[in-house]
């Protein structure tokens, strides 16, 4: 499949999964891939971490006004600028952060509530209204993410999700408020953003694991969870750390040493054994995962190789956008969106 | 080898284990080890664990939320005891503790802002867990208690929560809020009144109603709240209490357990141990590998050459790793650093958590044999 065409599947794309499975380094490649291919891309990181501006080399914290990571001289498009009409220039990757605060505090502004804003924030009112709309807050972030989304700010949106467990409640926020049926313009806003996650055209979720046990139960059971309680259409799945498979270890190393004619001693033979074998073992395992994954979950496979350095920066951002852009080639060219 | 003992010296010496860092590391694996190693050296040990992930809960015996621990069999001289938090059940028992009647505790319970107020109040889990911890060492004749903290999104949530929580309930807006009931609208200051009006408007008007009842039913419990937080804060900084950092040679977790060190620093609190959890396995040393090299000079044979880059590769992919974690191991020095290799098997059951706890209690360094995991065995590549 053409990397432009699988970049513009959806103009948002969530990318969710369980702590630890490298999210963040897979939105940054993501964003690469996408930017290489021409498109502009906004990234929007939703726990402040660093993680997307550093693989990009950067050391400027992300921060609500947003900064540029990838493009030559431009200038970052700011609020103001975007409700001007102004885009991301194509090629060109822009992150930013969203708060539950910082999305309040825009959304009483919009509502002609500035004054007190300030005031409702330092009061820790939001925490009591919070209490009593559980959900409020993810629907403010979401919100703001359907503002972007309708301002056409960039080609391709991109969400840092929080990790699992809190995705399903991030997700599942707006239809919550929904169903709460409480009266004001907060609920036009869950309204919006409950549209926004079930047309597959303006929203989809790419789900992230790593090939081991634990994680991949973890993604079987957060795409059914969101598909059928938040009706989130599943873009394909990223595995992430995916160790290279190395072939010609099948004879011992007792075996091959004597057949060599080279005599090792015992200490240096186990020491090779002992290797062999665990790298077998964790072959194996590694390939009962995958196929165990796409067995349970009938979506296409986007395989990122594990990286044996020491830190993400540029060099390795290049080392996993090439790989998940070898995926995204060979994938079929008509993407499968399962409803 | 100084790091075999300083983890049975810790389970040993200690009488609360905090594991902290970031989700996905091995935390709650790590914090069951711990627990199981006191068993066997005799103790009275109880692990605390939040969500964990089911299959480890189930060797644990564990099926359910609940707030008594339970107690896991097995054949060790000491108690193994495991708890999975319920953040609602702790908060419920903590309101029926301070309330001054059951009425009172009953007005809470059914309070709406209440209600949600673990799922939403950040830091109300941690602050729970805390309780807990506090509740258990206190008073459930444990020698051992272990926690594991909650993934969050702020990893000292748990340090600060307890104030967090009482500040909520003090919070003089709220005061105010409550006033309507005491002695009419017009005490209240026209500020106030203000925000009420804006957050009927955005929010919806039974917002507020529904705000004045939970501060009502709060009222006079204020006081009790704030003591239990004082009292759990100096039971996190007594000598007793040992922090231990859990992260794994990825750079990103190494990033986040150094902003933590960092910051439990700031709170005069220290890192009593690292434990570098899935690291690559190394099965040669350096000497045994110059003698590799000696001997196997490349284009010998296929086979004993893929044999050596595969050894070799482990070890560079250590070196590596050894390199990312350099920095935080100096940051929370003289704090010793436990490696736990990588299994070949998902820990899952009580003998691959005997496995985890043979090797922070072994020390540094896995020998080749333990790291071949029970399921070991090759039966030919993919």
């Amino acid at each position: 499949m053409d990397i432009s065409a699988f970049c513009s599947q959806s103009r948002v794309l969530i990318v969710a999964g369980k702590g630890g499975v490298g999210k963040t380094t897979m939105v940054a490649a993501l964003a690469h891939m996408a930017a290489r291919a021409g498109l502009s891309v906004l990234v929007v990181e939703l726990e402040g971490r660093p993680g997307v501006s550093t693989a990009f080399g950067s050391d400027v914290p992300l921060e609500y006004a947003g900064s540029l990571l990838k493009a030559a001289g431009a200038e970052p498009i700011g609020e103001a600028d975007a409700r001007r009409g102004a885009t991301i220039a194509p090629g060109t990757v822009q992150a930013r952060t969203i708060t539950p605060d910082d999305a309040l505090l825009e959304y009483l502004g919009d509502h002609g509530l500035r004054r007190v804003s300030k005031r409702l924030m330092s009061s820790g009112i939001v925490d009591l209204v919070a209490g009593a709309i559980p959900g409020i807050r993810d629907v403010l972030v979401l919100g703001k993410i359907k503002q972007i989304e309708r301002g056409r700010i960039a080609d391709l949106v991109l969400v840092d999700a929080p990790a699992t467990g809190h995705t399903m409640t991030f997700l599942s926020s707006a239809g919550g408020l929904l169903d709460a049926a409480r009266g004001g313009p907060i609920r036009a806003q869950a309204a919006d953003v409950v549209e926004l996650l079930s047309d597959p055209s303006r929203c989809q979720v790419a789900l992230v694991t790593l090939p081991e046990e634990m994680p991949v139960n973890e993604l079987i059971e957060a795409a059914y969870q969101l598909e059928d309680k938040v009706g989130i259409a599943l873009g394909p799945v990223i595995i992430n750390g995916c160790y290279p498979y190395r072939d010609g270890l099948a004879t011992t190393a007792a075996d091959a040493a004597s057949s060599a004619g080279v005599n090792l001693g015992p200490d240096l033979v186990a020491a090779l054994e002992a290797a062999r074998r665990f790298r077998l073992t964790r072959q194996e395992l590694q390939a009962d995962q995958l196929s165990r994954l796409a067995r349970e979950l009938p979506l296409p496979q986007l395989r990122v190789p594990f990286l044996f350095t020491a830190s993400i920066g540029p060099v390795e951002l290049d080392q996993l956008t090439d790989a998940l852009a070898a995926g995204v080639q060979a994938l079929p060219d008509r993407a499968e969106v399962r409803s | 080898m100084t790091t075999a003992t300083t983890t049975d010296m810790m389970v040993l010496d200690r009488s609360i284990i905090i594991c902290c860092g970031s989700g996905g590391v091995g935390k709650t694996t790590i914090a069951a080890a711990f627990a199981l190693q006191a068993a066997r050296l005799g103790r009275t040990a109880c692990v605390v664990t939040i969500d964990p992930a089911r299959r480890l809960a189930n060797s644990l015996g564990l099926d359910a939320l609940s707030n008594r621990p339970t107690r896991i069999e097995g054949p060790w001289p000491g108690e193994l005891h495991a708890m999975m938090l319920d953040p609602k059940g702790t908060f419920d028992d903590l309101v029926a503790r301070y309330s001054d009647s059951p009425e009172q505790a009953e007005d809470i319970k059914v309070n709406r802002i209440y209600r949600n107020l673990t799922g939403t109040l950040s830091g109300t889990q941690e602050y729970m867990a805390m309780e807990k911890l506090y509740e258990l060492a206190e008073e459930g004749g444990f020698d051992l208690v272990v926690v594991d903290t909650p993934p969050s999104r702020n990893a000292l949530d748990f340090l600060d929560a307890p104030r967090r929580l009482t500040r909520f309930l003090e919070n003089r807006l709220f005061q105010a809020l409550m006033m309507p009931t005491r002695a009419g609208l017009r005490i209240m200051g026209m500020a106030a009144q203000a925000l009420l009006r804006t957050i009927s408007k955005v929010a919806g008007a039974d917002i507020v109603a529904d705000a004045v009842a939970f501060f009502q039913a709060f009222e006079g419990m204020e006081e009790g709240f704030r003591a239990r937080a004082a009292r759990v804060r100096e039971l996190l900084a007594q000598a007793e209490t040992a922090f231990v950092l859990v992260a794994s040679p990825r750079p990103d977790s190494v990033d986040e357990a150094v902003h933590f060190a960092g910051k439990l620093a700031e709170s005069n609190l220290f890192v009593t141990a690292l434990v570098v959890n899935r690291v690559q396995p190394r099965f040669a040393d350096d000497s045994q590998l110059a003698a590799l090299a000696a001997r196997v000079d490349g284009g010998t044979d296929r086979d004993l050459d893929e044999l050596v880059e595969n050894l070799r590769g482990y070890t560079a992919a250590s070196d590596r790793e050894e390199q990312a974690y350099t920095d935080l191991a100096s940051k929370v020095a003289p704090a010793p650093v436990t490696r736990v290799p990588l299994l070949n098997t998902d820990v899952h059951d009580l003998d691959n958590l005997a496995t985890i706890a043979d090797l922070l209690s072994g020390g540094a360094g896995p020998a080749p044999e333990s790291s071949d995991g029970p399921s070991g065995g090759p039966s030919g590549g993919r």
